[in-house]
């Protein structure tokens, strides 16, 4: 048999799972971890829909062949909640409109993430070029600009 | 950020409501951001095949031989799905509401007509395997010469492109091979006008690309019936799509949808359930179709293309006096929407300007490109860029200011339009009037002070002679008043106003007043 | 039949699977190999990886530079040595593909990708590639002409002559900002001596199948200072020995119309 073992993170839990030769991490994560944040939107890299972090680098897991994060450290949108808490993204996302069909929802939040983890207090041009390689279709980029703007003065405000 | 200029008409509304004017959180918000809003593809059904579609590689071909007999061998395909497996492989999206004939297949038989066309579904373990199988498949194609161009498309001798309508262009009511309006006379008063101009419009097919491609999943249910969660913008309207190729009663089959990963028009078409329930019918198992990026661009229907010619008559003193408009839908291979966006557009001319004399021809016409489809205002759209786009040639040719021009034409409270039907609730100047203030662009006075609500009506009423018409035309519209038009919603302005006068004996049969009739208003007579 | 991955730990092993096996494909980054096999590309049935650390090294001490296949755009981007290399490498994709793609991947990339290449080729850069034979260095010209070829050969760096940052000048033109497909990418290494440019090196990407010397304007920026008429010379002489295509982005037409009046831009120093 062909199946491949492979271990990582996912979330900050270990999970172990069988992966044929080839399978992308994307697939990896929804249809064989379940976790369905990361969204399907081109197997390109041209959307930016299944965005997720590898050991905290934004990374595109439709590009990714899974076996490449054994050992490392993957998050998705279903790993940012703070508990019960929504992150100050989401928050701010919420609180400026910044999602319609939401489809896009998920991989711009993992962009934004990356971005304010390693910076978190952003201009407007480095968030434009933080989200740059996704796409969304329906709200247009300013209500998502203005919330993760609103999310890194929040942060800072409640520091 | 979003201003609402309640100042304008603010006599005509009730202005003590609970949500409009309001920012009000989506419902779904809180699942967008979380990321656990459910779109189709989000359920793992236990023991899913995937289905991939072969597709056309010609714009136009006789399929000579379909050869799948290496492809039925290939490792892990479960089912081969050919047209004759497609129990009534003849359908068109309107057929629904009894409108146009069935012209598209689901999976092509003996041609092909569009370069993406389904030809083989193919149902397997996995998508590579699907893929692997595919390439085994053999089609035998005897190409033929296309047409992509719609006004070659009507040239005498063109290709044919679908036999079901061999002029290529859509048929209305069994007869006309195009849509006219006619109001006044609009040859003698471009004869009579200072200036004349005419202009050639050519728009592009525009792919919705919504982030979330088409796509479905379909899956025996426990009470015999199907589950299908899909991407679709119009769940019913898939739901008895599927019904009626499968020809099954429609309660076969539960629908799941709702929440829509983009779809702008784009997600109308019914383009991977029919096939993907068939999967799940002769697999028994549950199958899913997605498209794959490069599918949802060539497969998947654009807004369509339309050329637009326009001719109209202005005065030196601004009046447009004639509006001549000569426009070509591109339908692609198949009807699917693009009949009833001709409609649209026809309804919509000559754009929100009052003009004496119209005359309108509007084709829907068939070529070798991919089915167009709805999209954000499909059929009026691209006719209003080419309007706008000659409204500001026209104010060029007569010296004046754009904006200015506008108001000085457009529809005013009380004016016919050129469908005979009376301008209500007009609010066009206005709007100009806020777009200038907004973009320090200066009016001059006199245009500051026109309003929507005067100067309509009176002459600007009057409904010309037309040449060729049969009937005479009444002088007033026939025409409900319903509580949301302005001159009811502004009692202590205005005396009531004497009721309409009774409508003369109606064309057509009586028909009720629900939403199906309402639609077919515009069509026509319907069978049924 | 699922993908068969071969991974090794050393660069020779993987060189040795590589050109053991037709229908093998190397990979680096994955941003173009795991785009074909999402999009069904079934010729690719083996997957052959390297997590050789010599490959993943960026050497930028000594008057060579080098640089290894796998390091990523995001690599060079947090190198300060490499300044005079980060608007090329800014100029790719979005954050994700930067943090993904490889310098080696970019070497193979096809129009309208391969912006990098086109920076290392202004630089005149050599190719180290470990196939079948054993290793050998290669102008990364002479290797891009031959590229269809290389198929089975390992990429391990690349390096080029340590140069003075501001000789150095990258422009690419894109429809999306900050992020979109070239219509076409230039770069020019123009070292000046006593006032004049002494080795000047022009290369473009997009105007011809792989990325191209632009010879004719090369001879017309050598020996001379950089003035005015230099300039108009060497745009004029822009579209010599090109042989640009059509696509999505822009036509061949367009691409021969532009050249020029972006090299200009390029060479007066404009934004
Ligand atoms: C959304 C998106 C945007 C992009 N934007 C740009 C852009 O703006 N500019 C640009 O230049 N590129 C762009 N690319 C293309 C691509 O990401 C880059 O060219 C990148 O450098 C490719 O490297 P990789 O390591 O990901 O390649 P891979 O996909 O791993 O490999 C590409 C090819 O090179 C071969 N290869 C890779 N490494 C080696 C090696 N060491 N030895 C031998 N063969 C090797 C592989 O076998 C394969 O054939 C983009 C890609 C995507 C998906
Ligand atoms: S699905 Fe990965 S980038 Fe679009
Ligand atoms: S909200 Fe629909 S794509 Fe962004």
């Amino acid at each position: 048999m062909s199946k491949i073992p492979l271990q990582f993170r996912h979330n900050g839990r270990e999970v172990a799972i069988f992966v044929d030769g080839g399978t992308n991490l994307l697939v990896a994560l929804r249809e064989l971890i379940g976790d369905m944040t990361p969204k399907f939107g081109c197997g390109q890299g041209g959307c930016g829909a299944c965005s997720v972090l590898i050991d905290g680098a934004l990374h595109l897991s439709c590009l990714t062949l899974a076996e490449t994060v054994a050992g490392r450290s993957v998050e998705t949108l279903d790993g940012i909640k703070q508990g019960p808490q929504l992150h100050p993204l989401q928050r701010a996302f919420m609180e400026n409109f910044a999602a319609q069909c939401g489809y896009c929802t998920p991989g711009m939040l993992m962009a934004a993430k990356a971005l304010l983890d390693r910076n978190p207090q952003p201009s407007r041009a480095e968030v434009v070029e933080a989200i740059s390689g996704n796409i969304c279709r329906c709200t247009g980029y300013e209500p998502i600009i203005n919330a993760v703007l609103a999310a890194a003065s929040g942060g800072r405000a409640s520091a | 950020m979003l201003e609402l200029r309640k100042d304008i008409f603010a006599d005509e509304r009730d202005d003590n409501l609970k949500e409009i004017g309001k920012g009000t959180q989506r419902q779904d918000m809180l699942g967008h951001v979380t990321g656990t809003s459910t779109y189709f593809d989000d359920h793992k059904l236990q023991g899913m095949l995937h289905m991939k579609v072969l597709r056309s590689q010609h714009a136009h071909a006789r399929l000579r031989r379909i050869d799948t007999a290496e492809a039925e061998r290939s490792q892990g395909v479960r089912r081969i799905i050919r047209g004759a497996d497609v129990p009534r492989n003849l359908n068109t999206l309107l057929s629904l509401i009894n409108f146009g004939k069935d012209d598209e297949p689901s999976l092509a038989v003996d041609k092909v007509r569009y370069k993406g066309e389904p030809i083989v579904a193919i149902v397997a373990d996995s998508p590579r395997e699907a893929h692997e199988a595919m390439a085994k498949v053999r089609v035998d194609y005897e190409p033929l010469p296309a047409v992509f161009d719609v006004e070659d498309a009507l040239k005498p001798g063109a290709p044919v492109v679908n036999e079901v309508y061999p002029k290529n262009t859509f048929i209305y009511h069994d007869v006309y091979d195009h849509q006219k309006l006619r109001f006044g006379d609009a040859d003698r008063a471009l004869a009579g006008a200072d200036h004349v101009l005419e202009q050639r419009y050519q728009m592009s097919p525009i792919e919705h690309a919504p982030t979330e491609t088409n796509g479905s999943i379909a899956a025996p249910d426990t009470n015999g019936r199907y589950v299908v969660y899909t991407s679709t913008q119009a769940l019913f309207f898939s739901l008895d799509t599927s019904a009626k190729i499968l020809d099954v009663p429609s309660n076969t089959f539960h629908f799941v949808g709702g929440t829509v990963g983009g779809g702008f028009g784009g997600k109308v078409d019914t383009l991977t359930e029919p096939l993907c329930i068939l999967g799940a019918m002769l697999t028994g198992r549950p199958v899913r179709y997605v498209l794959g990026r490069e599918e949802e661009m060539q497969f998947g229907s654009p807004r369509g293309a339309e050329r637009i010619y326009l001719k109209d008559g202005v005065m030196r003193d601004g009046r447009i006096i004639a509006r001549k408009v000569r426009a070509y839908f591109d339908s692609g291979a198949y009807t699917r929407l693009s009949s009833y966006a001709v409609v649209k557009c026809v309804a919509h001319l000559p754009g929100p300007y009052t003009i004496p004399n119209v005359h309108g021809d509007v084709y829907c016409v068939f070529t070798n490109r991919t089915p167009a489809t709805a999209m954000r205002g499909f059929g009026v759209t691209a006719m209003d860029f080419a309007i706008e786009c000659q409204m500001d040639k026209l104010a060029h040719l007569v010296g004046m200011d754009p904006m200015e021009f506008r108001i000085l034409n457009a529809y005013r409270d009380g004016d016919m339009k050129a469908h005979r039907r009376e301008a209500k609730n007009c609010a066009l100047i206005e709007c100009v009037q806020v777009a200038a203030e907004k973009s320090k662009w200066t009016l001059r006075e006199e245009f500051r002070r026109m309003s929507s609500r005067k100067d309509g009506g009176g002459g600007r009423a009057a409904i010309p002679a037309t040449p060729g018409e049969t009937r005479p035309r009444p002088t007033a519209p026939a025409q409900q008043r319903t509580a949301y038009d302005r001159s009811l919603a502004a009692p202590l302005n205005e005396p009531p106003r004497e009721p309409p006068p009774p409508p003369p004996s109606p064309p057509q049969p009586a028909a009720p007043s629900h939403g199906a009739t309402r639609f077919s208003s515009v069509f026509g007579t319907r069978r049924r | 039949m699922p993908v068969i991955v071969k991974s090794f730990t050393n660069a020779g092993e993987a060189a040795a699977a590589l050109s053991s096996e037709r229908e093998a494909r190397y990979l680096g980054g994955g941003t173009l190999v795991m785009r074909a096999l999402n999009e069904g590309d079934i010729s690719i049935s083996t997957i052959v990886r390297a997590t050789d650390a010599a490959m993943t090294r960026i050497d930028a001490t000594g008057s060579r530079v080098t640089i290894g296949a796998s390091v990523t755009f995001a690599r060079i981007l947090a190198e300060r040595d490499l300044a005079f290399l980060h608007a090329p490498a800014r100029s790719i994709g979005g954050p994700a593909v930067r943090n993904m793609g490889t310098v080696g991947g970019n070497l193979f990339a096809p129009i309208p990708y391969g912006d990098f290449t086109v920076a290392l080729l202004a630089l005149d850069a050599t190719v180290a590639i470990q196939g079948s034979f054993g290793g050998r260095d290669m102008p990364l010209d002479e290797f891009l002409q031959a590229r269809e070829r290389q198929g089975g050969a390992l990429v391990l760096s690349v390096s080029f002559p340590r140069i003075a940052g501001e000789s150095f000048r990258y422009r690419k033109v894109a429809r999306i900002q900050p992020k979109g497909g070239s219509v076409i990418t230039l770069a020019a290494h123009l070292p000046v001596s006593s006032g004049r440019i002494a080795g000047a090196r022009v290369a473009l990407g997009s105007m011809a199948p792989v990325p191209t010397r632009a010879r004719a304007v090369e001879r017309a920026l050598e020996g001379r200072a950089l003035d005015a008429a230099t300039i108009a010379a060497a745009a004029a002489a822009a579209t010599e020995g090109t042989s640009p295509g059509d696509n999505a982005l822009a036509s061949a037409w367009y691409r021969r119309e532009i050249v020029g009046v972006h090299l200009r831009r390029l060479l007066s120093g404009q934004e």
